[in-house]
């Protein structure tokens, strides 16, 4: 294990000399790093030149030059000397600290939309594979053949108009017309019928049960305009909250373990009865709180679904962690909606709260939970851009997973032996169709952080991929390769850890030692 | 692929009932499958209305305008396009600010965007069958160089690839035939993931039994490549070049679109939104009709693809499906290819 291990990252190692070596060569072929000074028609023209050759080194041949580069990289292996040194960009500006700040803007920027895809991508993977052939299934096949076929930029343009600027246009008048109602509950009902299991009366009556609470939701928002003060409230919490519990302790233990349910109906108590007292803490708010809140959270669930016992402890446990979690995370989303009024009558943001470039409102003045919204008004468009083309992968990859698992002797045998179905679904089928999800996600960290190039220059989002294209538009080596350094090694890391995780979690797979 | 195809109409062995080749019987599938049936057919319409109306080899189109003549604008560039009744009007899909005809524009693209996918896809499923079949069959040292060589092609950026090679078409190429170079180009370092799984593939298909029997009934290495192993692996290798082109067309067109792929005076689907997209407030068509072309050649591919991966899987007789599902390499390896695929072309 440790050899291959080590020859994995030497052979590795050697990779990225090559390709660096390649890929600054490259750069410095793909144009004349002094034409737009040679064009310029300012009066120290000569000096400017003087100066740019002498802070890129550009009488030095490329080959050579790329030696001097990599020595300075090489002293980035040091640990905590703080000698990394990554060159200066056209502009004079050291590479490690233009680096750093885009990698921090592209981790905001790619991280939700990659957690979103995940969760939603699978789930519907997994639910279109146990209702094969139904019309679920060919709808979101469809579907995501469709977002696989999308421009990215394309889809970016229309969400620009359609989602940021029509919704800003309608939030000025927040009343949704009747017929808007209707087309809505409509597609409600469809949905529900397409989702719905059973004969086609049952399903007409799940369809009916969509157009009354898409059409009364709606109306309800409407009349009590309720989007321009949003909230949730105490009773919607608790009804959610009750949802919840029912569903986590569906999903990881069945209702018939009491234990279960009872530990998740108890921390929705919890999430209730907190909720009063802890509103004047979160009125002053810090990033470190909430977090110290959420870890909070997750224990208080762990000490109860422990303290209900039983024979299997671990189950009450998992699901009092996910209830109580999510009904954390519905407090926390009411004290966001709290802020609305104040970030949506900003000055700054003046009644015009989706962005559509950049990440984050200039000078906005505003506590935790305004610059909360102030980000996620910023970053929605770019994540459904996003979470749209990998939502399509993560959804067909997990079906054909879990079609495959499905199909396996072994889970003819746990029906066989009188196994539940959400037995056999969740813990025999579900957990092994999930080991090459598993490695396409680590695969796909490694790229992530890379960024979406397209997207980033879309939304104007200052991340690692428009520091690379800006940079090669500019010949401008040094930041090339330090957004290449960065996803290359990244990227065979992450190759490296998706074959140990594949093998860790499949027993037949053996690495090679 | 032109080997492939010859191949893949050869009789092999027979599956289902006694006559049928295994051509005859991923034909029978694939005209068994709907969606596969009409994305075929309207990828051929497209392809048709493009080549036709614009014309192609210096041939005219029936259209009367062409791509880059600049005319009067009539009726502010509004579409003319009507369907109750149906009208074409002078200019369809209307005009841009210039006067340039938007039909005739979107047209070459099209023509311009399915050629370059079409480069890329037989250039890089070139360069990915000689590289995986040469690495899987003879193993040893030639595998590990060569494999060497992928990680390296799979590691650097595709787009700095693109920018160079952009640059040195334009000081070397003339105008009209840059869009091609670019395809060639980008079909030259778009080849690993196929490299990966046609390797794979002849790395378990060279161990069974029949290579061992036609090894000691004494053919030769080319020979046991071409007619025993290859014919195996022709369909893994026809339905990843088919869905590379899908991610082809998009990579061409968001290379185009940041300016590192067809540049003007050529247009390409991506160079065309690219060029319009800050006039989506006043004239949306110049948005609309590339793009919707864009997703329509791009759906209508990877139904394709799906239908022939169908149609070329023997696990879809219905009666040894659980037996089949065993053997679940392949399938997860091509998927994953394909994956990557789909992801280089976000960037």
């Amino acid at each position: 294990m440790v050899t291959y291990i080590v020859r994995r990252l030497f052979t590795a190692v050697l990779i990225l000399l090559g390709a660096s070596f390649l890929v600054y060569q490259l750069t410095a072929l793909s144009g004349d790093p002094l034409a737009d000074l040679r064009t310029s028609n300012q009066p120290n023209k000569e000096e400017l030149i003087q100066q740019r050759i002498e802070l890129l080194d550009l009488n030095v041949p490329a080959p050579i030059r790329y030696f001097h580069w990599l020595g300075g990289a090489a002293k980035c292996l040091v640990p905590f000397a703080g000698q990394c040194d990554l060159g200066f960009s056209i502009t004079g500006q050291p590479v490690t600290e233009a680096l750093g700040r885009a990698m921090g803007m592209t981790i905001l920027l790619v991280s939700a939309a990659a957690i979103l895809a995940v969760l939603i991508g699978v789930s519907l993977g997994i639910v279109t594979a146990l209702r094969q052939y139904s019309t679920l299934d060919y709808g979101v096949t469809f579907m995501a053949f469709l977002f696989f076929s999308l421009p990215v930029f394309w889809v970016a343009v229309l969400l620009k108009e359609y989602v940021a600027i029509g919704f800003n246009n309608f939030l000025r008048e927040p009343q949704i017309p009747l017929s808007s109602i209707i087309i809505i509950s409509v597609v409600s009902a469809a949905i529900w019928f397409i989702c719905a299991r059973g004969t086609v009366p049952v399903r007409l009556k799940a369809a009916g049960v969509g157009f009354v609470l898409a059409g009364g939701v709606l109306w309800l928002l409407s009349a009590t305009s309720w989007l321009s003060s949003p909230g949730l409230g105490l009773p919607v919490i608790a009804v959610t909250g009750a949802g919840i519990a029912f569903g986590a302790t569906l999903l990881t233990a069945g209702l018939k373990n009491r234990r279960a349910l009872y530990s998740s109906l108890t921390m929705v108590a919890v999430g209730i009865v907190v909720y009063f007292p802890i509103q004047p803490l979160l009125a002053q708010a810090t990033g470190l709180m909430v977090f110290l809140l959420a870890v909070a959270t997750i224990l208080v669930g762990l000490g109860v679904g422990y303290v209900m016992g039983g024979y299997d402890r671990r189950q009450n446990m998992s699901a009092a962690v996910i209830t109580s979690f999510l009904t954390a995370g519905l407090v926390l989303l009411d004290r966001y909606m709290q802020a609305w009024p104040a970030y949506f009558n900003n000055d700054r943001v003046n009644g015009r709260p989706i962005a559509t470039i950049g990440a984050e409102t200039p000078n906005l003045e505003g506590d935790f939970w305004v610059h909360g919204l102030d980000t996620f008004t910023h970053l929605l468009l770019p994540t459904i851009a996003l979470l749209l083309i990998s939502l399509a992968s993560y959804s067909r990859y997990s079906r054909s997973s879990m079609l495959e698992i499905m199909n396996m002797d072994y889970i003819r045998t746990a029906r066989a032996k009188g196994l539940g179905e959400r037995t056999v679904v969740m813990r025999h089928a579900f957990r092994n169709a999930l080991i090459p999800i598993a490695t396409i996600v680590a695969y796909d960290i490694g790229g992530l952080i890379g960024g979406a190039v397209i997207t980033e220059r879309v939304f104007a989002f200052a991340g690692m991929g428009q520091l690379f294209i800006q940079a090669l538009e500019h010949v401008d080596p040094n930041p090339v390769m330090g957004v290449f350094l960065v996803t290359g090694i990244l990227a065979l890391v992450f190759n490296l850890i998706a074959d140990l995780v594949y093998s860790a979690l499949d027993p037949r797979v053996r690495v090679k030692a | 692929m032109t080997t492939t195809s010859t191949i893949s109409t050869k009789p092999a062995v027979p599956e289902e009932k006694a006559g049928l080749s295994q051509g005859q019987i991923v034909r029978k599938r694939f005209m068994g499958n709907t969606a596969a049936l009409i994305s075929l057919a309207l990828f051929l319409l497209i392809l048709v209305l493009a080549y036709s109306a614009g014309g192609f080899f210096g041939l005219p189109g029936w259209w009367k305008y062409t791509y880059n003549e600049v005319n009067d604008l009539a009726n502010g560039g509004e579409p003319t396009l009507q369907l109750f009744p149906f009208s074409l009007g002078d200019h369809p899909f209307g005009q841009d600010r210039l006067g340039r005809d938007t039909f005739a524009q979107t047209m070459r693209g099209v023509q311009i965007s399915v050629a370059v996918m079409f480069i890329i896809g037989i250039v890089g499923g070139a360069i990915g069958v000689v590289v995986g079949a040469v690495s899987g069959f003879f193993r040893g040292r030639i595998e590990a160089v060569l494999m060497r060589l992928t990680d390296v092609v799979i590691v650097i950026p595709l787009i700095i690839l693109a920018a160079v090679l952009g640059q040195l078409a334009a000081r070397w190429i003339p105008a009209g035939i840059q869009p091609y170079f670019l395809g060639l180009f980008v079909g030259l370092v778009a080849w690993t993931g196929l490299a990966r799984l046609v390797r794979a593939e002849f790395l378990s298909l060279r161990e069974r039994e029949f290579v061992d029997a036609a090894r000691i009934a004494g053919a030769s290495n080319a020979r046991i490549i071409f007619k025993h192993i290859l014919p195996n692996a022709v369909g893994v290798i026809i339905v990843s070049v088919t869905l590379s082109m899908s991610a082809a067309i998009l990579l061409e067109t968001s290379l185009s679109y940041i300016g590192m792929g067809v540049k003007a005076p050529d247009v390409s689907l991506g160079s065309l939104i690219s060029q319009n997209q800050e006039a989506f407030s006043t004239r949306p068509w110049l948005f609309w009709w590339p793009g919707l072309f864009i997703v329509a050649i791009c759906l209508c591919i990877n139904f394709i693809g799906d239908g022939l991966r169908d149609a070329f899987d023997p696990r879809q007789k219905k009666f040894n499906v659980r037996k089949a599902g065993a053997a679940a390499a392949p399938d997860g390896g091509q998927r994953a290819a394909d994956y990557r695929t789909k992801k280089a072309s976000d960037g």
